[in-house]
């Protein structure tokens, strides 16, 4: 190998300069970004796509740089969205994203191979760079020694090696960009055939610098991209001359046909074959036979018996914990926003502006921040087993008994998440790779009857369902209880296989996942990414989540309700009204009101009233709020057990028919109702985050509350005949 | 032989990858002339994992198809 005089330059660093991570996913870049920005970091997706922008700053001797974390890519081929953004922004062609003026080239030393295939795909575009080596540990283990020295050598930029777990990562790298600086990388380093060579320069010079805007550094690698491809599908540049350029390929694809070169894959090969002969003189590798800790880990945890059952208990134990960790958590903030509302409402003179700000704006909040203790906790979880390793074996462990019912193995954690909150579930619905798979699981995710069901569910099932023995502790009513999850299960996988049919499939995208060596994760760098998850949350779907409560609030408030002398005279309270039936009367008279007698033809094959139209339009804040609803509408005082609203609905009358107005067929046909319907305006706003669209949630809800509606009619028309007929 | 009918703990070189995906395939570093090796198969028969260029991959079913090797 030809060792290089490497120019460096260090100049760079003294203005503020973009600096852009660079390299495969797993290979400790998202560690590094954490560690040089801390929580100076700015997320949010690229407009009109689901690939999320990573940006934060960092002081290197006194200069604020700008620090892009580029999505994790295996190649610049670009096929999929992330890895085509990082391909765009490197050539400087993107839009949305600044020409980065220097690289971090992350290069996992224990993967050299495969790492160094995209770093001599980056070093063709010619962008200063330092090379960053990381898991050197992992790789002495494997007895692997590389000479950074060498290595250095054979690339013509400067290499450092560094341990991207240990506190002092950002340190040793802002050292090594001040002392060794970066280097501009030369271009076909990785010796290219003399045919392939020929076919690239034609290309550039016959049509990419003519009929093209690319710069000139990126105009080769695009060649063998279109060389390899064979057509100009996938092109985000503008062109013309379309007809020459796909004459020109033909020709060029022939003729390196006829030179005994594959086109297709003649970039590939030649680069593997530089990289394998150029380590030659720069790894060393022992034979060690000896099994590492990773083989041993994976001989339990990927076991066809062991690892599903392990899978299952780990998922056990996170849940269990996020459940009683996150409860005080959620207890204490509603317990703050209540105390806090109570203090705004009394300290402000009553009116509209105290209802607004007590019911309107503070609840609204209130809503938002009591997602963030489960968001948090569930993040924790699966930063810190992603950062592991072992979220890849689960999904390796899960995937075939996924794929059965059409989805993926990483779309078991975010399902089962669900059934504590559907809105963290959807926010881990991003470590799915594949789009369609996300979208599949995001779309049927909320038929996991989360706990906010529960209320609504206690209080019919206490109501309505008999509480009878069935066979041994089994009782009647738990076994509804167990039926109602079971149904959302169902209703989860059958509605995955539909949609695995009608969506678009798009270019299908091959299953080939990573399995990293197992290593303890930066602690730090969880903690950071769990805080952001949180920080989304708020600033993206909480300003929906508010703007929608003021909404509901007005609903319910106007138009305001002042009590006439007929009301009076009908509630024969002398003059009297008690504070619980002005709300009544104040929530039936609203617009809410009106909505529940409007839609109650809508409703009434179902075997709702009016009365339970308003409850489906308040429980669009948040499910369990139904029952709050009941409450008012009946002038009940709210207690822990809602004894009195049981009562109320058992002994409700109807006035034409003189028998009572709820039996059993309503209470199971509302159960699956919210079962399924879409009750819950956190969840669409999250969606909406996720999927960086509004088709997607209003397609959730349309769905969702056909589906309810359908399934409660059935139930609805079969208890009447099967059970009460 | 394909990739598929491969046989757990058998090292194998990888002759040809055919398909959409072959690029794919071979950027993840199985190139015609590379060895790999089977290390095990999930729970349902796929995905496959393989130890390749000295690193873990798995694969689905659809992927092993492309994939000819012949044991070594």
């Amino acid at each position: 190998m030809s060792n290089q005089i490497i120019t460096v330059q260090k100049e760079l660093l003294r203005q503020p300069s973009t600096i852009a991570l660079v390299g495969n996913p797993n290979t400790g870049k998202s560690t590094i970004f954490n560690a040089l920005t801390g929580l100076r970091q700015k997320i949010a997706n690229y407009p009109g796509i689901t690939v999320e922008r990573k940006m934060g700053t960092t002081i290197i001797n006194g200069v604020l740089h700008k620090i892009i974390d580029l999505p994790g890519a295996y190649s610049l081929n670009h096929k999929k969205a992330d890895e085509r953004i990082t391909y765009e922004t490197l050539i400087g062609s993107y839009d949305h994203e600044e020409k980065p003026d220097l690289l971090l080239m992350v290069v996992d030393a224990s993967n050299l191979e495969r790492n160094l295939f995209l770093a001599s795909q980056v070093m063709d575009l010619q962008i200063p760079m330092l090379m960053v080596l990381t898991m050197s540990d992992i790789a002495d283990e494997r007895g692997i020694r590389i000479q950074s020295k060498q290595l250095s050598a054979v690339w013509g930029v400067p290499v450092i090696s560094i341990n991207a777990r240990s506190k002092q990562c950002d340190v040793q790298i802002k050292q090594a960009l001040v002392e060794q600086g970066v280097a501009t990388p030369k271009p076909f380093q990785w010796n290219p055939s003399k045919p392939l060579r020929q076919a690239v320069e034609r290309l550039d010079m016959e049509w990419l610098s003519k009929y093209t805007q690319l710069p000139a550094r990126a105009r080769p690698i695009e060649a063998l991209r279109l060389l390899a491809e064979g057509s100009l599908e996938d092109s985000f540049y503008s062109y013309s001359e379309e007809g020459k350029a796909k004459k020109l390929i033909d020709e060029l694809q022939n003729t390196l046909e006829a030179q005994g070169e594959n086109p297709t894959a003649a970039e590939v090969v030649q680069r593997y074959r530089f990289i394998g002969d150029s380590s030659e003189g720069s790894v060393t590798k022992e034979q060690k036979n000896e099994q590492t800790w990773t083989d041993r880990l994976d001989n339990v945890l990927t076991h066809r018996v062991a690892g599903p059952v392990i899978f299952v208990l780990v998922l056990l134990v996170m849940f269990q914990s996020i459940f009683s960790w996150a409860t005080p958590f959620m207890d204490m903030i509603d317990m703050l926003f209540i105390e806090f509302g109570a203090f705004v409402g009394s300290s402000l003179p009553a009116g509209l502006l105290n209802s607004l700000l007590v019911d309107g704006i503070i609840a609204g909040l209130g809503g938002v921040v009591i997602f963030l203790p489960q968001i948090i906790f569930l993040f924790l979880f699966i930063y810190f087993l992603e950062g592991t390793g072992y979220m890849a074996r689960a999904a390796f462990v899960m995937d075939g008994f996924m794929t059965k019912v059409g989805l993926h193995g990483r779309s078991v954690v975010p399902l089962m998440s669900g059934f504590a909150c559907a809105i963290p579930g959807i926010m881990a619905t991003r470590t799915i790779e594949n789009w369609r798979d996300r979208l599949i699981t995001i779309m049927i995710l909320p038929f996991m009857a989360c706990s906010a069901r529960l209320p609504v569910y206690a209080v019919m099932i206490a109501a309505f369902v008999p509480d009878k023995r069935v066979i041994g502790f089994l009782t009647l009513q738990g076994l509804v209880f167990f039926g109602l999850y079971l149904f959302g299960i169902v209703m989860a996988v059958g509605s995955a296989a539909v949609m695995k049919r009608i969506f678009p499939t798009g270019k299908p995208t091959p299953f080939l996942m990573e399995l990293p060596p197992y290593k303890w994760p930066n602690v730090s760098s969880v903690v950071i990414q769990s805080l952001e998850r949180g920080k989304i949350f708020v600033t993206e779907a909480g300003k929906i989540i508010v703007a929608i409560s003021i909404i509901l609030w007005v609903l319910a408030s106007f138009p305001t309700y002042e009590p006439t002398a007929s009301d009076l005279a009908d509630m024969d309270t002398n003059g009297q009204m008690s504070e619980q039936m002005l709300s009544t009367l104040q929530l039936n008279k609203s617009y809410a009101g009106t909505f529940g007698q409007w839609i109650e033809p809508a409703i009434e094959p179902l075997g709702f009233d009016w009365k339970i139209g308003i409850g489906l339009l308040t429980s669009f804040a948040a499910r369990e709020v139904m029952v709050g609803t009941l409450n008012t509408i009946y002038s009940i005082e709210e207690t822990e057990e809602q004894l009195g609203l049981i009562e109320r609905l058992r002994s409700e009358i109807d006035p034409e028919t003189g028998l009572p107005k709820y039996t059993l067929a309503t209470a199971l046909s509302l159960m699956i109702f919210f079962a399924i319907a879409m009750q819950c305006m956190s969840t669409l706003a999250i969606v909406k985050r996720e999927t960086n669209s509004w088709k997607w949630p209003l397609v959730m809800f349309g769905y969702m509350t056909v589906l309810a509606y359908l399934s409660a009619w059935i139930t609805f028309e079969w208890a009447n005949t099967f059970l009460l007929g | 032989m394909l990739l598929s009918d491969a046989r757990v703990q058998q090292k194998y070189e990888v002759k040809q990858i055919q398909g959409d995906e072959l690029v794919r395939i071979m950027e993840m570093g199985l190139t015609p002339g590379s060895i790999c090796e089977v290390i095990r198969r999930a729970p349902m028969g796929y995905p496959m994992e393989i130890k390749i260029r000295g690193y873990l991959l798995s694969l689905r079913k659809k992927e092993t198809d492309a994939v000819e090797v012949s044991p070594i």
